[in-house]
C-alpha cells in the first residue's frame, strides 16, 4: 500500500511540475536580458518597460477588458436565468433543446463556433443593416454566447444543492417569488454568480478564434495581438506580458479560492 | 390573545356558527399513476392540536403541502376560514409552515430570519421590532438574536423556525416533523412546551409526523393516514382504546389480534369463539352480528392481567411464558397459548425486584375484561 | 424524489425560459443554419465571397442554385480526407495520453486526505485561469532548438545537436495534453471521490489484492467520468486551431487549421463551411456520449 502511495504521489508532483514548469519558465524568461528570449542574457526588467508603452499592446489590452466586462455581466444574467430554468423548471417544452444549447458552446471547436457567428453578422447585415460592421460589439456578443453556458454549469451546480425549502419558507412567509428570488435565492448563490462572472471574463480575455473571426477594422483584441507577435517567433515582451498576466490572474483566483472557502466554512 | 390576521381571509361568509378553520373536501392528489392523497375530507376546528399520522408515504406530508399551497390538489376543495383557497399561493394564505428541515435563511441573523415574513407584510419597523422580541421571549432565545443559523444548535434552530413561522400570528400553523431531528429528551421536553405554546396563542397547530407517540402525546385529534386515505379520526384515547381497524390497532402501541367467529350476541355483549383459545371470548359490540360472522378481537397488552391458581375471570386463557422484555418501567411477556398463538401481556414493575415475578416456561393464566377490547370488522 | 414544481406567474416562467432560449436560438444555432447553407454556395471575389443561394425570382419561378462542388472537393481532393484522420488520429491519441497522466493524478487527489483535496483540485484548475495562448507560447520557448530543455541537455552534455520537437507532432501532443488537462482531471475526479471506499474494504476482506481492486472495482465504475473526460478533450481537440498552428509543422494536419487557412488565407468561406458542416456531423456522436454521461451524473446517486 505504501509503494502505492509513493508512485501516486510522484506522478502527481511530476503532474503539477509538468502544469506549472511552463509557466514559471515564461516568468524567469520575462527578466532575460537578451531579446532571444531563451538564451540568458543577464537579469533586466527592460521588457516590462517597454511593453508599458506599446501602445498597440495596451490598447488591445484595453479593448480586451471592456469586451471582457460586458460580457460577463451578460453572460451571468443570462447564463442564471438558464440555470433557473433547467433547476426548478422540472419540465417545460423546449427543456431538452436547452439542455443542449446549453452544453454545445462549452464543448464544439471554436472554428466553428466562430465561423458560424460570422456567417450570422454577415447576413444580418445584409438584411437588415445591423451589426453595420463588425468589432467590439460583434466580438462582445459571440462571447456572451459561449460564456454563458460556462456560467450556467456553474450555478447550475449551486442551484441544485440549495435547500429548495428556503425558497418555499419565504413564500410561506409571503413574500412574492421576484422578492424570493433577490431575497433569499440570490444572496445565497451569489459565489456562483462570481465565479461565473470570473470565469466569462476570463475566457472573454482569452479568446483568440472567435474574436479573429467576427472582429472587424481596429478592433483588435489582446489575444489577436499576442497571436500576430507570437508567429513570428518569441518575443520578451509577450513574456513580460504574459508574466503579468499569470501572476495578475493568481492572485484574482488566490483571493477568491480564500473568500469562497471562509464563505463555505461559514455557511456549513 | 391572538391577534387579528395581518391579511384579513378573503371572501369569509358571515355565519351563525364559526367556521372550521381548515376544511379539506374531496382532496385527491396523483403524482404519475400513484394517488398520493385519495379522496380525503376533514374538517379541523381553530384552536385544536392536530395529527396527522402515519407512515412513509401515506400522503400526509402531501396533504400537509396543499395546505400550505406548494402543491394543487387535481380535484377537490381546501377552504380555509370559510373561504376557498384551493388555488391561492402561499404568500396569499394565512397559514404559516414550520419545515422539518427548519428551512433558516443562512445569510440571515436569528432577528431577521423572524422578521422576515413581518417585512413582507409591510410592518413598520417599530413594530417588527416588538414582535420579534416577543417571538423570541415566546420560545426563550432572546439571547441570540445576532447569530447566524449556523452557530446555532438543532434545538435553537427549531425554536427560532418555530418562532419565525408564528411571527406573523397566523391561524393555522403547520409543523412538518417537527422533532424529528431532536434527541429523545430533547423531544419530550419540547412536546410539551409546544403544547403550550399553541394553548397560549390558541393557533390551530396541525403536525405531520410518523411517531405515534408524538402525536398521542401533544394532539386533541389524530387522523391516521394510510396509502392517501384517512384509516381513523379520533381523539388519542379513543384511538387507542378503540381502533376502528386492524391497521390503526397495530399501528398505535402493541396490540393482541384474535381471528373469531360470532357465537352469539345478547344486546351489546357478543360471545366469540377462536381457533387460537379453546375458551370462549367475551366483548363488546354495539353493531348486530350474525352468528358465524368472522371479527377480530384487538385486545391491549396491558389490559390483561393474571389471574392467580383456581381463581375465575372473563376471557380466561392458559399459556406458558416464552419471552420476556424488562423496559424498566414495564415488562412485557410473551405468553404462548395451547394453540401457538403468542399472547403479548405486560405488568407494571410495582416493586422493585431483583429478579422478574414472572420466569420463562411458567404457566399462567390470563384474563381480560369484555369492556376492554375491540371488536373489528376490517 | 418528487421536487414539485414552484407555482411562480406564467409570465415569470416565460421570461426565465424564453430568453436564454431565444438568445442561443439565434446566436448559436441559427449560425449552423447559416453554414450549412454556405457550404452550399459558391465562392466568388467579392465582399461578401459567396453567393447567395437565390438566383432568380421571376415570373412566380424561383431559381436556386445549390453547389455541390464545396462537398465535393472535400471528398475528391484527399487533403481533407487525409485532415479529417489525421485529426482523428491526433485527437484519439492526445485523449489517451492525457488520460493516462490524467486518471493517476486525479486518483492521488481523490484519495488524499479530505482537507487537502479542495487545493490540490485549485492548483489543477489555476493554469486554467491564466492565458490558454499564452501557456501554449510557453511551450514554444522551451522546445525549440535554442529552448529551455535543448539547452539543458546539451548542457548536461547528454546530446550535441539540439533535438527537433518544436513544429513536429510531439510538441503538439505535449501542447495538447497540457492545455487540456484540467478537462480530463475535473470529471474523473468527481467520480473517482465518489467511489464508496467502503466497496475496496469489502474487496480487500473478501481476498482481492489491490491490483485487482482496481482493475476490477475502480476502473469500471470510474468509466463514466473516464468517457467524460475523454469527450470533453476529444470533441474541441479535433477543431483545434491554436495549438496545431503554434506547434505543429506544416505536416500536421487538422481540420481546425485547415479551416483557418480555407477562410483567412484562401477567403474560400463556402468551403471552408462545408469543412465545418462534415466536422460537426463527425463530433455529433462523441456529443451525443458526453450528453448521455452528463445527464446520468445528474440523477439521484443510485
Amino acid at each position: 500500500m505504501n509503494r502505492r502511495s509513493v508512485l501516486l504521489l510522484t506522478v502527481l508532483l511530476f503532474g503539477y511540475a509538468f502544469l506549472y514548469g511552463p509557466i514559471l519558465s515564461l516568468i524567469v524568461y520575462s527578466f532575460n536580458e537578451s531579446r532571444l528570449v531563451t538564451v540568458w542574457g543577464g537579469f533586466s526588467t527592460k521588457w516590462y518597460g517597454e511593453l508599458l508603452h506599446n501602445e498597440q499592446i495596451l490598447g488591445a489590452a484595453w479593448l480586451s477588458i471592456k469586451i471582457a466586462a460586458i460580457n460577463a455581466c451578460a453572460a451571468v444574467v443570462l447564463g442564471t436565468l438558464a440555470a433557473l430554468a433547467l433547476v426548478r423548471y422540472r419540465r417545460f417544452r423546449g427543456r431538452a433543446s436547452l439542455e443542449v444549447l446549453v452544453t454545445a458552446p462549452m464543448v464544439l471547436p471554436d472554428v466553428i463556433i466562430g465561423l458560424s457567428l460570422l456567417l450570422l453578422f454577415v447576413s444580418m447585415e445584409a438584411l437588415i443593416g445591423w451589426p453595420a460592421g463588425r468589432g467590439q460589439s460583434t466580438i462582445t456578443l459571440a462571447h456572451i454566447t459561449c460564456s454563458m453556458a460556462y456560467v450556467t454549469v456553474v450555478v447550475r451546480s449551486r442551484l441544485a444543492h440549495m435547500d429548495q425549502s428556503l425558497e418555499e419558507a419565504a413564500l410561506d412567509l409571503g413574500a412574492r417569488p421576484l422578492t424570493v428570488f433577490f431575497a433569499i435565492t440570490l444572496p445565497i448563490i451569489a459565489p456562483a454568480l462570481a465565479a461565473g462572472w470570473l470565469l466569462a471574463f476570463t475566457l472573454s480575455m482569452d479568446d483568440l478564434v472567435l474574436a479573429s473571426f467576427v472582429s472587424g477594422p481596429g478592433s483588435t483584441t489582446l489575444p489577436m495581438v499576442v497571436y500576430s507577435s507570437v508567429r513570428l517567433g518569441v518575443s520578451p515582451q509577450i513574456n513580460a506580458l504574459a508574466s503579468l498576466i499569470v501572476v495578475l490572474v493568481s492572485s484574482a483566483v488566490a483571493i477568491a479560492g480564500v473568500l469562497l472557502y471562509r464563505q463555505e466554512k461559514r455557511q456549513a | 390573545m391572538t391577534q387579528p390576521p395581518l391579511q384579513p381571509a378573503p371572501g369569509q361568509e358571515p355565519s351563525a356558527a364559526p367556521a372550521p378553520s381548515v376544511c379539506l373536501q374531496q382532496i385527491t392528489k396523483s403524482f404519475g399513476s400513484t394517488y398520493a392523497v385519495n379522496n380525503v375530507s376533514l374538517e379541523i376546528q381553530q384552536g385544536e392540536f392536530f395529527s396527522l399520522l402515519g407512515p412513509s408515504g401515506c400522503g400526509k406530508t402531501t396533504l400537509l403541502r396543499m395546505l400550505a399551497g406548494f402543491e394543487s390538489p387535481d380535484r377537490g376543495r381546501i377552504l380555509i376560514d370559510g373561504a376557498d383557497m384551493t388555488r391561492v399561493p402561499p404568500y396569499e394564505r394565512p397559514v404559516n409552515m414550520m419545515f422539518q428541515s427548519y428551512a433558516l435563511f443562512p445569510h440571515m441573523s436569528v432577528a431577521d430570519n423572524i422578521a422576515f415574513g413581518l417585512k413582507q407584510a409591510s410592518m413598520t419597523r417599530q413594530l417588527r421590532t416588538e414582535r420579534v422580541q416577543e417571538m423570541m421571549e415566546l420560545v426563550q432565545i432572546s439571547a441570540l438574536a445576532r447569530r447566524k443559523p449556523h452557530q446555532l444548535s438543532g434545538g435553537q434552530r427549531q425554536r427560532v423556525a418555530l418562532a419565525r413561522a408564528l411571527a406573523r400570528h397566523p391561524r393555522i400553523l403547520l409543523l412538518d416533523e417537527p422533532l424529528g431531528a431532536l434527541d429523545r429528551k430533547l423531544r419530550e421536553k419540547t412536546q410539551f412546551e409546544l403544547v403550550n405554546i399553541q394553548q397560549r396563542l390558541g393557533t390551530t397547530f396541525i403536525v405531520v409526523t410518523h411517531d405515534q407517540e408524538e402525536a398521542m402525546t401533544m394532539s386533541s385529534r389524530i387522523a391516521l393516514m394510510r396509502e392517501g386515505q384517512i384509516e381513523q379520526l379520533d381523539a388519542p384515547r379513543r384511538l387507542y382504546e378503540f381502533p376502528a381497524t386492524r391497521y390503526a390497532a397495530s399501528f398505535i402501541g402493541s396490540i393482541n389480534l384474535f381471528e373469531a367467529r360470532v357465537l352469539r350476541q345478547n344486546g351489546d355483549e357478543i360471545t366469540l369463539a377462536s381457533s387460537d383459545t379453546d375458551s370462549e371470548l367475551q366483548a363488546r359490540c354495539s353493531e348486530k352480528m350474525l352468528p358465524g360472522m368472522r371479527l377480530t378481537l384487538a385486545v391491549r397488552p396491558e389490559k390483561i392481567h393474571l389471574l392467580a391458581d383456581g381463581e375465575l375471570g372473563p376471557n380466561r386463557v392458559r399459556g406458558r411464558i416464552k419471552e420476556i422484555a424488562y423496559l424498566g418501567g414495564v415488562s412485557m411477556y410473551h405468553a404462548e397459548l395451547p394453540g401457538g398463538k403468542r399472547l403479548q401481556f405486560s405488568q407494571s414493575n410495582v416493586l422493585a425486584l431483583a429478579e422478574q415475578p414472572l420466569r420463562p416456561e411458567q404457566d399462567v393464566v390470563l384474563s381480560w375484561q369484555p369492556d376492554s377490547c375491540t371488536v373489528l370488522t376490517e | 424524489m418528487n421536487i414539485p414544481t414552484l407555482r411562480r406567474p406564467v409570465s415569470g416562467r416565460r421570461l426565465i425560459i424564453g430568453l436564454p432560449w431565444l438568445w442561443l436560438g439565434l446566436f448559436f444555432l441559427l449560425p449552423f443554419l447559416f453554414v450549412l447553407k454556405l457550404s452550399l454556395s459558391e465562392s466568388v471575389l467579392a465582399q461578401p465571397p459567396y453567393l447567395g443561394l437565390i438566383r432568380e425570382f421571376q415570373d412566380g419561378m424561383l431559381v436556386l442554385a445549390i453547389n455541390l462542388g464545396n462537398y465535393q472537393l472535400l471528398l475528391d481532393d484527399s487533403l481533407y480526407l487525409k485532415a479529417l484522420l489525421s485529426s482523428l488520429q491526433i485527437a484519439a491519441i492526445s485523449t489517451l495520453l492525457t488520460l493516462l497522466l490524467g486518471y493517476p493524478m486525479a486518483y492521488a487527489i481523490a484519495r488524499s486526505p479530505r482537507h487537502w483535496r479542495l487545493p490540490l483540485m485549485m492548483l489543477i484548475i489555476l493554469p486554467f485561469w491564466t492565458s490558454f495562448l499564452i501557456r501554449v507560447y510557453a511551450w514554444i520557448g522551451i522546445l525549440k532548438n535554442n529552448g529551455l530543455i535543448n539547452q539543458v541537455l546539451m548542457g548536461l552534455g547528454l546530446i550535441d545537436s539540439p533535438l527537433e520537437i518544436l513544429h513536429t507532432p510531439v510538441a503538439v501532443y505535449i501542447g495538447i495534453v497540457y492545455s487540456y488537462l484540467p478537462f480530463m482531471v475535473l470529471p474523473l475526479y468527481a467520480t473517482l471521490v465518489r467511489l464508496d471506499v467502503t466497496l475496496l474494504e469489502a474487496a480487500a476482506d473478501l481476498g482481492c489484492r489491490p491490483w485487482k481492486q482496481f482493475l476490477r472495482i475502480t476502473l469500471p465504475l470510474s468509466m463514466p467520468g473516464v468517457l467524460a473526460g475523454a469527450m470533453l478533450v476529444f470533441i474541441p481537440v479535433m477543431g483545434e486551431f491554436v495549438i496545431p498552428d503554434l506547434l505543429g509543422g506544416p505536416e500536421t494536419l487538422m481540420l481546425g487549421k485547415l479551416m483557418w487557412t480555407e477562410f483567412f488565407s484562401n477567403k474560400d468561406w463556402p468551403l471552408a463551411s462545408a469543412l465545418a458542416a462534415v466536422l460537426l456531423v463527425v463530433l455529433i456522436i462523441p456529443f451525443m456520449l458526453l450528453r448521455h454521461y452528463e445527464q446520468r451524473s445528474q440523477e439521484p446517486a443510485a
